[in-house]
């Protein structure tokens, strides 16, 4: 019980302890804020801007929420047409590489010459960074089915369908809840990338013109705030991946 | 083909792909084996002799290149609904209760994979049944990681039961399971066909398990994959796990291991 409660605060006494030296760094060697702000500069800015970033922050987060969105269908999709098919993986799966090795912020620009400053490209970067993982998971959780277990179902008269749906899918659930920690995680990167170029809202729009206005403490919050909305999300999946998915992580929560 | 054997092999040989039809390379070759309705048949063998490959011809899961297979009277043209499997592996599905695992089969097998909304009460009933009847009793609602090797190894061969098949295929059931256990399914097994006698195709390494199980073992040899010897387990019945220790039963077990060793030695067919 102890030791439990001892891992759960880690985190926020690391936390604690990072800001701690952060601002004694800052006030001992009274560094610039205009070069490096402290914690206590930042929460300050954070307050007294919190109307500001509160409506960046909501838009960046809805734009994300969106690009996850298209990101889980299409995800989903061809996870499960490249899962079940050996053709369409043999077919897909390369492409499916080398495109997750384009950087995602290289397709801005052109995204907004197709659809102009805004919302669009916002969402759609997220959606092309987060579909990936996925996509794979889904696949993979798909494509290992034991031959026994599928010898089993088959002299049964199993057709294809049936594996999918009473083996298949449910075994690529962890997969899949997996997946979309990680993904939503990109998501954010995506959406505040984009906004940094070509958006006049939105965290990355707030980091952009807080730099150029030499308001370091903004545009650290900025980055605060966009880091607290992922891990908030992160959580929230973990949450419902452990809550879903329990057969999966059996070893942890010792029965 | 006669009406009195359940399986029936007629000179069956299988190539796994037309290229190695081609160049004459055969996993099982002239196979022919009659098994009588009810008979309880081991068959024993070095690794990789085709003893698996048997077992998916006989299912129906593969077709064989050359030659006839009838079981129950019918030509073998495609996965025989008739049959139950389980593997050295029980691979029950996680996130199923033993229970559930053990209904798979009639979730998926006709007639009753249409009636299973309606009489799913009626069918767990069934399944519980068969899962008190080997020693399962009161873990229904458990998750296979919640059961031992022996205990999972049980229900899996439970799965392979609930739809009643006619013919039961196990491919080294308890290859991974401690002595102890091993022997106990055996006399859950035995006890299983004894009360439903249903055709027993065993797969296994250990020579043992097959004389004190079978009514007839044969052996196989290894490349190319042909049946070798075939004995007649005349031990009466039923056999208890004192009849491993009598010195008519180690006579089998040795004869038959003199068989293998023959076949290891030379890697050539021994006529018996």
């Amino acid at each position: 019980m102890n030791k439990k409660t001892i891992e759960a605060s880690a985190p926020w006494i690391l936390l604690v302890l990072t800001l701690v030296i952060w601002q004694a760094i800052c006030s001992i060697f009274k560094v610039s804020e205009f070069i490096f702000p402290s914690p206590y500069r930042i929460a300050q800015q954070t307050v007294e801007f919190s109307g500001v970033i509160a409506a960046h922050a909501w838009r960046t987060y809805w734009v994300t929420m969106a690009g996850f969105g298209i990101a889980i269908v299409v995800g989903v999709l061809l996870g499960f047409v490249i899962g079940s098919s050996r053709l369409a993986y043999a077919a897909v799966y390369p492409l499916m590489t080398a495109f997750n090795a384009l950087p995602k912020a290289a397709f801005v620009p052109i995204l907004v010459v197709w659809f102009g400053i805004g919302i669009g490209p916002a969402i759609l970067t997220a959606f092309l960074i987060s579909f990936f993982p996925i996509m794979v998971n889904i696949a993979t959780g798909l494509a290992t089915l034991e031959p026994e277990l599928e010898d089993v179902l088959r002299v049964l008269g199993a057709k294809r369908w049936d594996v999918l749906v009473k083996v298949g899918l449910p075994r690529s659930m962890p997969y899949f809840f997996g997946s979309l920690k990680v993904a939503i995680t990109l998501a954010f990167v995506g959406t505040t990338v984009s906004e940094m170029t070509a958006a006049n809202e939105g965290i990355g729009y707030l980091l952009i013109s807080a730099g150029s206005a030499m308001q370091m403490g903004l545009a650290f919050s900025g980055l605060v705030v966009v880091g607290a909305m992922a891990m908030v999300m992160y959580e929230l999946f973990s949450y419902i991946e452990k809550h879903t998915t329990a057969w999966a992580h059996r070893s942890t929560n010792n029965e | 083909m006669s009406t009195t054997n359940f399986v029936d092999f007629q000179n069956v040989w299988l190539a796994y792909n037309d290229e190695l039809l081609a160049q004459n390379h055969y996993a099982v070759e002239d196979i022919n084996l009659q098994v009588k309705q009810g008979e309880f048949i081991a068959i024993v063998g070095p690794s990789g002799c085709g003893k698996s490959t048997f077992m998916k011809l006989t299912t129906g899961l593969k077709r064989p290149s050359k030659g006839q297979i009838f079981v129950d009277g019918q030509p073998v043209t495609g996965p025989l609904k008739i049959s139950g499997m389980a593997f050295q592996a029980p691979s029950l599905l996680p996130w199923r209760t033993t229970l559930d695992n053990v209904l798979l089969p009639l979730e998926i097998v006709e007639p009753f994979r249409t009636q299973f909304k309606k009489r799913k009460a009626e069918f767990a009933e069934r399944a519980s049944k068969l899962l008190r009847t080997v020693g399962l009793g009161g873990y229904e609602d458990k998750f296979p990681w919640q059961l031992s090797g022996g205990m999972q190894q049980r229900a899996s061969i439970c799965r392979a039961l609930i739809h009643e098949p006619k013919m039961l295929l196990l491919d080294e059931p308890f290859g991974a399971l401690d002595a102890f256990t091993r022997e106990e399914l055996w006399c859950i097994l035995r006890d299983l066909w004894t009360e439903q006698k249903f055709n027993v195709i065993l797969v296994t390494h250990d020579l043992r398990e097959s004389v004190f199980l079978a009514d007839t073992v044969y052996v196989m040899s290894k490349s190319p994959g042909r049946f070798v010897v075939k004995k007649e387990i005349d031990l009466p019945r039923p056999r208890d796990l004192e009849v491993t220790y009598t010195p008519e039963f180690t006579h089998i077990v040795h004869e038959l291991r003199g068989h293998i060793g023959a076949m290891r030695k030379t890697g050539a067919v021994t006529n018996p």
